[in-house]
């Protein structure tokens, strides 16, 4: 029986009468048997009857459990049943069907009336049908029903509750129903039900839990508590203790996790700019704008795979790593060739002329793609996350990202050490006038160290497109922090830059969860800052005898 | 006072005290305003600007053109001096702002009762003086004692610097730091007694930058040409050579780190009068640099030439984004990347080659070993 949407949704306050209801309805069951046909008395009762005796009915055929007792109630309230003398029938568009017998009468008979119903009676169909929906075999309609009866829940449903807690084997329905009969249990008369539902709430690791044990513990304006029992008080405290030192534990993991997520995409940033920075001396300010370009290679791939290949869109991240890496590592070659190896040895030259680069990539990157943000999406297996605990989500682009940085550091790592490349790199960083002696192109050397770092920085503007907003000012939000990183980590080790990211990672955001974002930053400005006088040439650095410039 | 330029140069000085003081103020104020002779209010207040911004730049070229020291936070000084007097401006509002009440609108916005301590005696203009010289040299002092001692030099510095404008500005943006937030201040309406909005304020306040503008310059001038200049080229040639000749550079450093910082701030002070609006934003980091670029337009280390290069750029800089707005930004970056590769002394260098240098323009200098 497919679940229907679009409900009127349950309202709240029933009466005792409700109750009685209740209690007709089960007697009731008794008599309707769940059979091939609905109970054609019930039915006449329903639709001819007197309205006093309809919420009975209702009730009867909740609990029958019929699924064409189920389509009758919707269809009554969604105003689609109509009668034809004594029939009964469902009209859907141009034909009907028998609400007792469930054939089909087609074409529709000429004297069909209109069924009145009433508001009392719209208010317990609402109810019905969003119960008969806790029996569904749909658990995303089970699950809908749920979080509608918790909206307008009242005691008259909890033996409701409790059925479908019974046969309810989905945890998220369960977590769903068992804090609607929580918080009705709470409310209960009875002192020893609301005990054992605080204790069950203590026992929860979730937030709305805590919510509802600090509602017992309100006062009202005479100074009155809501829960007029101490003991239950008391217990309600110690519940909201045990909930909140679980929350914490998550919001550690949380923390822990957001600290190492941040530090890999500062590692990312950094890496590039460590090497071009310890290899030439460059403090290059358009690095941020490489990162960019990454950026927005990654979105070019993907508007490709959207437009031609629509049915692999997945796979566009594989070709966008690539593509990334080599847009930022073409375009970094080309500025080294064109401005910056006219530049060397004069650092503050080289800043300034980098920076009016970075100016001029922005502005055209504005004139290409315009100044709106433009859209990356996830592939669809990086949307989404692992939910460790109730206020702790681990989000798979997060984790993915953190395994690409690994990957980037380990190949930067391979090939800093193993290839012919990275030995020329590391001779000429170490001193580049013995090294152009024996014989090592320290030009070329340049060129190519350049575009390894810009191509890295494509790299992080890809990992960035996944988790971030994508526009022409992207670089400018992380160069500052670049910049950081490799002032505190050092030159000429890629283990500096690598603490130095983690570090100023976790410093973030352990500061984030004191203080907020900004004064967060500040304070690691300031940190490093003051670093900086103790130890100007950072965590890691090169041990020698090198001239200041 | 004949030392510190030869007759020539105080023939320039004068013409230029000529303009400034004789002939702006009669076309602006006494020529009528159909005749093509008069200066509009946009001149004023734009020439006006641009001296504040060359009073900065000369102050830029003390520390980078004749000390070494590239600073890329500058903006920073020029902005705390321009929130100092600032304050005291939302104060001589009183109660005529939106709200209606003694406090700044901005509080009342933020539901404050009282005024925070650091706005205390801010109704006085003494005391809004007073801030706008301590405050950016303290900040400065302090900053550049610790950096200097520790020998911090060079692009580490500039980062620094950068970082710490940055950082400056992300605390302004707040509403809580008690600055009016990301909106600033603005709405002024009086300074010592008179409008600021009238003609003849205007002009008082273009002729009084004016006099400071020149006042700078023959302040730097004189520093320069001292023996104190002479030490400072120096450290900026090979500091640890001076070092080594027995010179503490760190208090000359220091000196030209904090004289320039509490010019840039009462080049600030100068400003917001003027330009009647100081925000945030005025502490960007990309503010900072474009100071960079005045100073490597027009030719460091010469004091004129950062003068010619505000001028220039910021001429440019309202001539295009009025005319060509999204060319703008093109044109600033390849004014970085042209003149650092092509005009390392600046358009002041185009007219004095020194006899027998060649210019050096492709050579590259000898790489640290």
């Amino acid at each position: 029986m497919r679940a229907r949407r679009g409900m009127t949704p349950a309202r709240g306050a029933r009466s005792i009468r409700a109750l009685l209801i209740i209690v007709l309805g089960v007697l009731l069951s008794v008599a309707a048997r769940p059979a091939a046909a609905l109970d054609a008395a019930l039915v006449d009762t329903l639709i001819f009857g007197e309205s006093d005796d309809k919420p009975a009915v209702v009730d009867a055929l909740v609990q029958s459990g019929d699924p064409k007792a189920q389509r009758l109630l919707e269809a009554l309230s969604n105003g689609s049943v109509q009668t034809s003398g004594k029939r009964v029938l469902i009209v859907n568009g141009d034909s009907a069907i028998d609400a007792v017998s469930g054939e089909t009468v087609s074409p529709l008979p000429a004297d069909l009336e209109d069924v009145v119903v009433n508001n009392r009676l719209r208010l317990e169909l609402g109810t019905a049908v969003a119960a008969l929906k806790l029996g569904s075999l749909d658990r995303d309609a089970r699950l809908a029903a749920a979080k509608e009866l918790a909206d307008g829940a009242d005691q008259s449903m909890l033996p409701l509750v409790k059925r479908a807690l019974e046969k309810e084997s989905d945890a998220a329905v369960r977590r769903v129903l068992e804090r609607i009969e929580a918080s009705l249990d709470l409310k209960a008369t009875d002192k020893d039900v609301r005990l054992a539902a605080v204790r069950r709430l203590g026992e929860s690791s979730d937030a709305s839990a805590k919510t509802l044990l600090l509602g017992l513990l309100e006062r009202n304006a005479a100074g009155e508590y809501a829960e007029p029992d101490e003991e239950v008080r008391r217990l309600a405290q110690q519940g909201v203790r045990a909930v909140d030192s679980r929350l914490a534990w998550g919001e550690r993991v949380g923390l822990l996790f957001a600290g190492i997520s941040l530090g890999s995409i500062l590692l990312l940033a950094a890496l590039g700019l460590a090497i071009t920075y310890g290899l030439m001396g460059v403090i290059n300010m358009a690095h941020g704008e490489l990162i960019m370009i990454g950026a927005y290679a990654t979105y070019v791939v993907q508007s490709v795979f959207k437009a031609r290949f629509p049915g692999h869109f997945d796979a566009y991240l594989v070709l966008a790593v690539p593509v990334a890496f080599i847009v930022s590592a073409c375009v970094g070659m080309i500025l080294e060739r064109a401005v910056i190896r006219f530049l060397y040895g004069g650092p503050l030259e080289t800043l300034l002329a980098t920076w009016g680069i970075s100016l001029t990539l922005i502005q055209g990157v504005r004139t290409l793609f315009g100044a709106q943000n433009v859209q990356v999406e996830n592939p669809s297996f990086m949307s989404g996350g692992i939910q460790l605990m109730s206020n702790v989500v681990l989000p798979w682009n997060r984790i993915v990202i953190i395994f690409f940085a690994l990957a980037v550091l380990a190949g930067m790592g391979l090939l800093l050490s193993r290839t012919r490349l990275g030995l020329f790199v590391r001779g000429v960083t170490q001193n580049r006038a013995m090294a152009a002696c024996v014989g090592v192109p320290t030009r070329r050397v340049d060129t190519w160290a350049f575009g390894l770092g810009s191509g890295i920085a494509g790299l992080a503007g890809c990992a960035l497109s996944q988790i971030g907003n994508v526009g022409p000012e992207l670089g400018q939000s992380y160069i500052v922090d670049s910049f950081m990183v490799v002032v505190l980590g050092g030159v000429g080790q890629l283990a500096g830059t690598v603490y130095a990211a983690i570090g100023l990672g976790f410093g973030n955001k352990i500061l984030e969860s004191w203080s907020g974002a900004v004064l967060a930053k500040i304070a690691v400005l300031i940190f490093i800052i003051v670093f900086i006088q103790k130890r100007p040439q950072g965590l890691f650095a090169l041990k020698g005898r090198a001239v200041d410039a | 006072m004949t030392r510190l330029y030869g007759y020539r140069g105080w023939c320039v000085i004068g013409l230029f005290a000529t303009v400034l003081f004789v002939v702006f103020p009669v076309t602006n104020l006494a020529v009528p305003e159909a005749s093509p002779f008069h200066l509009s209010e946009f001149w004023v207040t734009l020439i006006g600007k641009i001296m504040c911004y060359a009073i900065v730049a000369v102050a830029m070229d003390l520390i980078w053109g004749y000390a070494g020291i590239l600073s890329l936070g500058h903006g920073l000084f020029f902005a705390l001096g321009g929130y100092a007097m600032g304050m005291h401006l939302m104060r001589e509002i009183g109660s005529e702002g939106q709200y209606r009440s003694n406090l700044p609108d901005f509080m009342v916005f933020l539901d404050w009762k009282a005024l925070p301590w650091h706005w205390w005696n801010s109704e006085h203009f003494w005391w809004a003086a007073l801030l706008v010289v301590l405050v950016p040299g303290l900040l400065a002092l302090v900053f550049g004692y610790f950096a200097f001692r520790s020998r911090i030099r060079g692009v580490y510095f500039s980062i620094i610097t950068q970082a710490l404008t940055f950082a400056a500005m992300l605390l302004f943006f707040r509403n809580e730091t008690g600055f009016g937030g990301n909106n600033g201040f603005t709405d002024f309406k009086r300074i010592l007694g008179f409008t600021v909005y009238t003609p003849q304020t205007r002009m008082a306040l273009f002729a009084i930058t004016g006099a400071a503008l020149i006042g700078t310059l023959l302040l730097g001038r004189y520093l320069v040409t001292s023996k104190f200049g002479r030490v400072l080229e120096a450290v900026r040639d090979s500091e640890q050579r001076i070092m080594f000749c027995g010179y503490n550079t760190l208090h000359y450093k220091l000196f030209i780190w904090t004289l320039s910082a509490v010019l840039c701030g009462i080049a600030g002070a100068l400003y917001v009068p003027q330009v009647g609006i100081i925000n945030p934003s005025e502490m960007s980091p990309a503010n900072s640099i474009e100071i960079a670029i005045w100073v490597a337009v027009g030719g460091r280390g010469t004091l004129i030439g950062p003068i010619l290069g505000a001028g220039l750029v910021n001429g440019a800089k309202s001539f295009f984004t009025q005319a060509f707005p999204e060319y703008w930004l093109y044109v600033l970056g390849l004014l970085f990347i042209l003149v650092t590769l092509f005009l390392p002394r600046g358009v002041m260098g185009l007219f004095s080659a020194p006899a027998g240098e060649k210019p050096r323009r492709w050579s590259l200098k000898k790489a640290a070993s």
